[in-house]
């Protein structure tokens, strides 16, 4: 079936609500399989065998069987806070809402997830937190070029539009995806952007920015880098819609293959470098993608 | 049922071990060894852990920094002392310095003799203290019920 009689129905029947009720119920399930497969290839990769399949929910379900040590009364309320705004991140994008405000929710929740490690005394969680505000200056404006690529070609912020615009986007921005690419890596907390917060081990600051959370809080925040992981899918499906939908879904999960590749071949670099580099990236092949659209007219 | 026996996400403390038992407790991360097929992480946080796994002897430095470790690790939690020197205090026993195993201040549920501890020994006494860990739990819960 074509993805534009998908959505074509969807408008017509106004059933974008019960797809937002979808990702919001199966939008956990997916990415924690796929985080389960991300430590089965990571595994592989470094000649180890690796754990079950369903070992990140085996995790988060032990998290939820013990004790939370709050440290104090806020940690909780950003914490919540932080899964809310996620989880309506994902939902309004995949109900076809602009993308611009979706951006702008992404960051409301990440300052949710910055502010309850700001809020603690431990050392590690606030020099993680000041990290991920770095972070959040690296990749912001990748993000915000790639919009203004989107309106570009397509004329619109809205996910269903631009699918139903049927234009190769990957065609017309492939300067805006290889930026993309370049600040999905720390999207996905991936090495060797992985400043703030590593999945791996123990780093020079312990667990960064989720050092202070524990058991329950913990846990929350794992759901909700699931709920945002399954999001930057979206955004990645979103270059190569215009292709069949299957094989543009191979190449999402193609590009998730590329990253953990990259974590494993990469060791992490200083903030420095990140910030330079994501923003040099971001101007030349972003930007210059963009000028590039305008000189030559390119419709 | 719980999940803590399929995810024991455990903090490495090195007491004042000659680095004989750390380095096999390392091994337990190679590829060789992989406790991650167990569900195993070695955090190196003690909010995030299940298992406190020490190695080398208590001495009055080390004492109160145990003790902290300890008392920040979210409950239900196990100890599990690796090698002699943390089960008894091993040749340093005597030590004017040394007080002993780590019992001495904090309770351990595993002790995991050897000099040094093997690998094999170690992924034995962590899954040992597993079933200690969802004995705790259990209790935990059976007291939040009354």
């Amino acid at each position: 079936m074509n993805l534009n009689d998908i959505i074509l129905a969807i408008e017509k029947n106004k059933i974008s609500l019960i797809v937002a009720l979808v990702y919001i119920i199966f939008a956990p399930i997916i990415g924690g399989l796929l985080a389960g497969i991300d430590r089965i290839i990571t595994a592989r990769m470094q000649n180890r065998v690796g754990p079950p399949l369903l070992q990140p929910f085996y995790d988060v379900f032990k998290l939820f069987s013990k004790k939370t040590m709050w440290i104090n009364r806020f940690q909780g309320p950003f914490v919540f806070c932080h899964l809310i705004f996620m989880i309506c991140t994902g939902a309004l994008f995949f109900e076809g809402r602009d993308i611009l405000l979706i951006i702008f929710m992404l960051s409301v929740a990440s300052i949710f997830f910055i502010l309850a490690a700001y809020c603690t005394s431990s050392p590690f969680s606030i020099i993680g937190a000041e990290r991920e505000l770095l972070l959040i200056m690296a990749y912001e404006p990748m993000i915000l070029i790639m919009l203004v690529g989107f309106y570009k070609v397509v004329g619109s912020f809205k996910f269903y539009e631009i699918i139903l615009s049927g234009k190769h986007l990957i065609l017309y921005l492939p300067g805006v995806f290889l930026g993309f690419l370049y600040v999905l890596t720390i999207k996905f907390r991936k090495s060797p952007f992985d400043l703030s917060y590593s999945h791996h081990a123990h780093q020079e600051i312990t667990k960064g920015i989720t050092t202070d959370l524990s058991a329950k809080s913990l846990a929350v925040i794992e759901i909700s880098h699931w709920y945002e992981n399954v999001f930057l899918f979206g955004l990645i499906f979103i270059f190569f819609s215009s292709f069949n939908w299957i094989l543009a879904i191979i190449i999402t999960l193609f590009v998730y293959f590329f990253e953990i590749l990259i974590d494993n071949t990469y060791a992490r670099v200083k903030w420095e470098w990140v910030l330079k580099s994501s923003w040099a990236v971001a101007l030349i092949a972003g930007g210059g993608n963009i000028i590039l659209l305008y000189l030559l007219n390119i419709k | 049922m719980s999940f803590l026996k399929k995810s024991p996400w455990l903090i490495h403390y090195d007491g004042s071990s000659c680095n004989g038992c750390d380095i096999e407790v390392l091994a337990c991360l190679t590829p060789v060894y992989d406790i991650e097929r167990f569900g195993i992480i070695n955090t190196g946080n003690p909010k995030h852990a299940d298992i406190f796994l020490i190695t080398g002897s208590i001495n009055h430095q080390n004492e109160p920094i145990v003790k902290n470790i300890y008392n920040q690790m979210p409950n239900p939690k196990v100890v599990v002392a690796v090698g002699i020197c943390a089960t008894s205090g091993g040749i340093f026993a005597e030590c004017y310095n040394v007080k002993g195993g780590v019992d001495k201040v904090i309770p351990v549920d595993v002790y995991v003799p050897g000099c040094a501890a093997r690998p094999e020994s170690i992924i034995d006494g962590v899954v040992k203290a597993l079933g200690v860990l969802e004995e705790k739990y259990k209790n935990i819960k059976k007291k939040d019920h009354h």
